[in-house]
């Protein structure tokens, strides 16, 4: 007994995988047949990146901050507070940056896509778009897709900067510790692999939750409690999935880079 | 209605387009169904060039989802549909787009784009064609006035009625001078006079620009009044026929339980036998 709903659950996951591949496939290959909608595009930038930008520099900083007093303890046993840049701006670079931002873009974008889609499949405005001779998938989900990776990107940058930023506020003010030297050992320990990750990481993300979020808004079911099933679905299917594809980029730029 | 309509001049003449005087729709034996119960079984008919079909039958019997089959919105279990004499079956979903924009097709809710404005969502199909914007304007405004709400232009859909919003999507839908109608239930929910605004609209699409037409309607009342009027294009509003007299470009099909029931015109519905259809029409 178990075992059939056992059985029959991971069919259903397979299945969702398949469909899943399949749609987001078909939206991404009109990345190179027009007609593209540019315009679509812009306004999903504006909407996904410069809507973001508020929450990313805040949790950034903040984060940088809550790095530096955490090490300062730490470090200060061995003698080793001068290299409380280093840490901050690594772990920002490599790790917290990308993956804060991509969570926090997912609580936000996941969802307001999810949801956005999902009435329009509702209240039929899908149907109404392919009626109209439309492809949704090239007029709403390329776009979305395209405007998050790239704008995801960014706002990685955007919450580095601000971490070291954060780090660099306590280190100074608080534990005051000199700037130079904490600007010195913040940049000089990054290296090319370690900005390769953190820069290549933010482009899946920015896949992820674009993906996912047209993903679950487009199936959705029965009415207004469908579409906020979906929401959740996309949330938490996102952020976990941006958890898993960290851990995996992080495995395979290592292997590469360390040797 | 008492505007010129100059929509005409871009329409193709109702002589050119019978150069291809095959039918635009036909059903072959078309079956489909969703979890439960099949809801369409065996469905055939035929669509005539320049007929207008109205599609009658109680609640739930599958009349949205045959218009969703006939521009390749859902695909059948078993069967094919033809549109324009392509197999939809054999069609990929992009290649279902252009026939798709050679059909104009109303909602039973309307289905607007509630995040764009009355303009927007009756030129939306111009817009992604890269049109002109002085001729989309242009555009817009005449398919406004021929539902007589240019006044609304630039409104949003939360602010229209119900009534205003089914004109609307008459509008979006004609705008394109498609060569094929779908209209599910236009005066679904109206008053007596909002629907006969509607009926004379679908009257003016039938003659003057004679776009053959599927109507989904449950009120009876429409379906007469299609059969007994013509439009005027003197006067400008739609008339009585003569008494006795029918128009001859319009059928019935209707369903029940998933099967077709009766396919023909009015005189042969009154006749009918079947319990069914006589319980439908008393
Ligand atoms: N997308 C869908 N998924 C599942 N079931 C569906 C779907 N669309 C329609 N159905 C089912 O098909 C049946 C027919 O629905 P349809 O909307 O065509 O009825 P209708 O004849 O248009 O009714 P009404 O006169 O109330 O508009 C219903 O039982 C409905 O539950
Ligand atoms: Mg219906």
């Amino acid at each position: 007994m178990a075992l059939t709903e056992i059985d029959s659950k991971a069919r259903e996951i397979i299945l969702t995988i398949q469909e899943y591949s399949i749609s987001t496939w078909r939206a991404v290959s009109n990345l190179f047949r027009p007609p593209i909608y540019w315009n679509d595009m812009l306004i999903q930038a504006d909407v996904i990146g410069v809507g973001s930008t508020t929450i990313v520099i805040l949790v950034g900083f903040f984060t940088g901050g809550v790095l530096a007093i955490q090490s300062m303890a730490t470090l200060s046993a061995f003698g080793a507070t001068a290299i409380t840049g280093r840490f901050v701006s690594l772990s920002m670079v490599r790790e917290l940056g990308p993956v804060l931002t991509g969570v926090m873009v997912s609580g936000r974008n996941a969802s307001s896509i999810a949801s956005e889609l999902g009435s329009m499949v509702v209240t039929e405005q899908i149907d109404a778009m392919r009626a109209l001779g439309v492809d949704p998938l090239r007029k709403l989900v390329l776009p979305r897709i395209v405007a998050c990776v790239v704008m995801l990107f960014f706002l990685t940058i955007v919450a580095d900067s601000f971490g070291t930023a954060g780090g660099a506020a306590v280190s100074i003010f608080m534990n005051g510790q000199n700037s130079t030297q904490y600007f010195s050992s913040a940049y000089e320990s990054l290296v090319f692999s370690d900005i390769l990750q953190g820069l290549v990481k933010p482009l899946f993300f920015g896949f992820i939750i674009a993906s996912i979020g047209c993903f679950y808004g487009l199936r959705t079911t029965g009415g207004t409690q469908g579409v906020g099933r979906s929401t959740i679905q996309a949330v938490v299917t996102s952020s976990v999935l941006i958890i898993v594809a960290d851990f995996l980029i992080s495995q395979i730029m290592v292997a590469l880079f360390i040797k | 209605m008492k505007q010129s309509n100059s929509i005409l001049d871009d329409r193709t003449t109702p002589v050119a387009k019978s150069a291809s005087d095959s039918a635009p729709v036909v059903f072959h034996n078309v079956s489909i169904r969703f979890y439960g119960p099949p809801v369409l079984k065996d469905v055939s008919f035929t669509l005539g060039a320049h007929e207008t079909k109205i599609v009658l039958g109680p609640a739930g019997v599958g009349k949205s989802v045959l218009l969703k089959l006939t521009n390749g919105l859902l695909k059948p279990r078993r069967g094919h549909v033809d549109l324009f004499g392509q197999n939809l079956s054999e069609l990929t979903e992009d290649q279902l787009f252009p026939l798709r924009k050679r059909t104009g097709m109303v909602f039973q809710e309307g289905a607007l784009f509630d995040s764009l404005s009355i303009r927007d969502n009756v030129a939306y199909q111009l817009h992604v064609e890269n049109i002109p914007d002085e001729e989309i304007e242009r555009r817009v405004r005449e398919a406004l006035r021929f539902v007589e709400l240019e006044h609304t232009i630039d409104f949003f859909p939360g602010s229209l009625s119900g009534g205003m919003r089914r004109r609307v999507a008459i509008a979006r839908a004609i705008i394109t001078q498609p060569d094929l109608l779908l209209y599910d239930s236009p005066t679904g929910g109206l008053d007596p006079v909002t629907s006969n605004t509607i009926i004379e609209l679908v009257v003016k699409e039938r003659d003057v620009y004679h776009t053959p037409a599927l109507l989904v309607t449950h009120r009876l009342q429409d379906a007469f009044t299609l059969t007994s009027h013509r439009y005027d294009q003197e006067l400008g509003h739609m008339v009585p026929l003569p008494k006795g007299e029918t128009d001859p470009n319009t059928s019935f099909l209707m369903l029940n339980e998933g099967r077709v029931l009766f396919d023909g015109a009015l005189d042969d519905l009154l006749r009918s036998e079947d319990p069914f259809v006589r319980e439908f029409l008393s």
